[in-house]
């Protein structure tokens, strides 16, 4: 039994929520819905740890679903990064479904709770999916499960922009998505795989032709609508503004990320050896249009931020800067820039899960997000409003925070590059922050609480000791870089060197004997599934 | 509607076919084209046919919510149920050779299996999304009924 189960770890990982989805419809009471959805994130992070250890040992490693062998099968691959995301994403969805008991049940309608927890273990099934797979379409199809069920989770909303907010992202999300797969049916078009690897290996015969470029500026449009790079970010913060707190707080700590490791993935693997990336169209001084747009998506969202009154509407303009962050990394294409712009992916998920966490349990108690209401809220609720205080900091990267490493990273590969025109962007949009950030906590705990305001009480404990685990998550991982930055620093290495074909995993099997694989039911008895457990053996069960 | 004799008459006529058409490519596909998507689709053909010359009331009693609703969980729960019982057997996920002892007969079972499943949510999704937009705009119109719709239509 150990084994059958460490075998099947990428697999596991990915049919947990999968299987457990379908299963919550049946649960009618909501907070059993609730324990059970909880449950099986718990597992699916203890899945993802197994395989952060897994690949610690071992390096990379692939699975083949249904026993197909690679380039023709869908195969999981685990790398370094992978390993990482999965681990963040699991950990996030534990937190917030920790969490969501109570804000739930105050915001949803009880007959449609199991319904929520349904929608959301689908979503947490697309997002690790799209993490875990080595198949650009079987990417495309997780990718869909994970939209489509964060449009209805939108709508879900208490207030009726609800749903206008989640149509816009409806449309804007699937133009992305369509953008995407018109990008993968150039890219098979030219090459006959659907594979990863297998493209990775077979790209650069066709790297000049012009389907290959028209193809590279579709995957570019589609993956930056879904991941809201700045001038394709509209849908965002009506969306994290409308929808239910929950829903805000675990789309903001994993569904942009998600995309962005998309990105990365086929920008850096798959389109690596022809350097895709590297030749986008250059505009200022040797940046990239990717970091420009990155500067100006920091300057604009934190900018915009400023001048907000609900503070849901705020933080979501503040998420806008932080993607324009983590593309910066990105668009250095330096292995310090990279780690600046991954380790600000896990950073930045647990600033804003705390943050949007915070402002969950002020709403349950409140009732508003709205900034003009909360005179002296940190008074009314202390415990809350000081894990949204660290939260707010690390924000805006003050020392001992994770938001500190994060721009010491970015500021460091800019300097390193010569990106000087990045240093002083990420310094201006920090000092934003400050101004946004101030605003809140000027009216949380320099005003008195207005005089006929009803008492509140603090937010139920189930709520508050996610918050705090997030909240000193934060400054945790600021003091002990050896996780985060390590792992990132690992996965950003890997990304960076990738040759296809090299890795320590795979050889074609069926290269060798073409008949051994795919008309293995035809051999008759023993012989045609023997040989295949023997082909994965080692990949699998090192 | 009672008047349209001609409508009623040809939608009592067409529905069996349809079905019969419907199982046909379901149980098909694995030999040709065809499989547990359009299978669903078409079965669900049936159904909407039905609701648009009899009206919702009576497709509810054929296809009532408490029917439809966890049959768009049964569908996912047995594709999937597949996945994990191959998983148990000792193969990957999905792999069908070890379902029976003879790895052609496994394959056979497994993709019959999940197509069905594929088939089934594929059925109840469909009939659920057009009925809940069709009850949706009864409720919105304020209509006395389905009854009397049926009657002056």
């Amino acid at each position: 039994m150990p084994s059958l189960l460490s075998q099947n770890l990428p697999a596991l990982q990915v049919v947990l929520p999968l299987v457990a989805a379908p299963l919550c419809l049946f649960l009618r009471l909501p907070r059993l819905a609730w324990l059970f959805a909880l449950a099986v994130s718990g597992a699916a992070f203890a899945v993802s740890i197994a395989l952060i250890v897994l690949v610690q040992q071992n390096g990379a490693f692939s699975y083949d679903m249904g026993g197909w062998a690679a380039p023709w099968g869908i195969e999981y691959v685990i790398d370094p990064l992978d390993s990482v995301m999965l681990c963040l994403v699991t950990g996030i969805a534990t937190l917030v479904l920790m969490y969501a008991g109570p804000s739930v049940e105050a915001e949803i309608p009880r007959r449609q709770i199991p319904v929520f927890y349904v929608l959301f273990l689908l979503c947490l099934t697309g997002l690790l999916g799209m993490v875990a797979t080595g198949d650009v379409f079987n990417l495309f199809v997780f990718l869909e499960i994970s939209s489509l069920s964060t449009y209805a989770l939108v709508a879900m909303g208490r207030d009726p922009r609800a749903q206008t907010s989640a149509y816009r992202y409806l449309i804007l999300g699937s133009l992305g998505a369509t953008f995407y797969v018109i990008g993968i049916g150039l890219l098979y078009m030219m090459t006959g795989t659907l594979n990863m690897e297998d493209l990775a290996r077979r790209i650069p015969e066709v790297a000049e032709t012009r389907t290959i470029s028209v193809a590279i500026a579709f995957l570019a449009v589609g993956l930056a609508l879904k991941l809201a790079l700045f001038p394709l970010h509209k849908w965002l913060p009506g969306a994290y503004t409308h929808a239910p707190s929950v829903v805000t707080a675990f789309l903001a700590a994993t569904a942009t990320k998600v995309a962005i490791y998309v990105l990365v993935r086929i920008f850096f693997t798959v389109l690596g050896p022809i350097e895709a990336f590297q030749t986008l169209p250059a505009t200022v001084s040797e940046t990239q249009l990717v970091g420009v747009l990155a500067i100006l998506a920091m300057m604009s969202g934190s900018a915009v931020a400023v001048f907000q009154y609900n503070l849901k509407r705020l933080f979501a303009y503040s998420s806008i800067a932080q993607v324009g962050y983590m593309m910066l990394g990105i668009s250095m294409v330096s292995v310090t820039g990279m780690t600046g712009g991954l380790v600000h992916m896990v950073n930045h998920a647990m600033m804003k899960g705390t943050v949007f966490m915070a402002l969950g349990a002020v709403i349950l108690r409140v009732g508003s997000p709205d900034i003009r209401r909360l005179d002296g809220v940190g008074y009314r609720m202390p415990v809350t409003m000081a894990a949204f205080v660290l939260a707010a900091f690390s924000l805006i990267g003050v020392p001992g925070t994770v938001g500190f490493i994060s721009k010491l990273y970015l500021v460091r590969g800019a300097i390193e590059g010569g990106h000087w025109i990045m240093v002083a962007a990420v310094l201006a949009s920090s000092l934003l922050a400050v101004i946004y950030v101030w605003r809140v906590l000027e009216v949380a705990y320099f005003r008195s609480r207005p005089a006929g305001a009803a008492p509140v009480r603090e937010a139920p404990l189930v709520m508050l000791a996610p918050m705090w685990v997030l909240a000193l998550a934060n400054v945790y991982f600021g003091l002990e870089t050896t996780y985060t930055v390590g792992l990132t620093e690992a996965a950003a290495d890997y990304i960076l060197n990738y040759v296809p074909g090299e890795g320590p995993t795979w050889e074609h099997p069926l290269f060798e004997d073409p008949h051994g694989h795919g008309d293995g039911h035809g051999t008759g008895h023993g012989a045609g599934h023997a040989p295949e457990q023997d082909a994965h053996a080692p990949g699998v069960d090192p | 509607m009672r008047l349209h004799s001609i409508l009623r008459t040809m939608t009592k006529l067409l529905m069996p076919p349809i079905m019969l058409f419907g199982l046909y490519v379901q149980f098909h596909g694995d030999y040709g084209p065809g499989g547990g998507f359009q299978a669903g689709v078409i079965f669900a053909v049936a159904f909407i046919l039905f609701t648009l010359i009899f009206g919702p009331t009576r497709a509810r009693q054929v296809a009532p919510e408490w029917v439809t609703t966890p049959m768009c969980a049964i569908g996912v729960l047995l594709y999937a149920g597949v996945g994990v019982a191959t998983m148990l057997l000792g193969g990957e996920y999905l792999n069908y050779n070890v379902l029976a002892h003879d790895p052609h007969h496994g394959q056979h079972m497994g993709i019959l299996l999940v197509e069905l499943g594929v088939g089934l949510t594929v059925w109840a999704v469909m009939v659920t999304i057009f009925l809940n937009f069709v009850e949706r705009h009864d409720h919105a119109a304020l209509d006395p009924g389905d009854g009397a719709e049926d009657g002056h239509v």
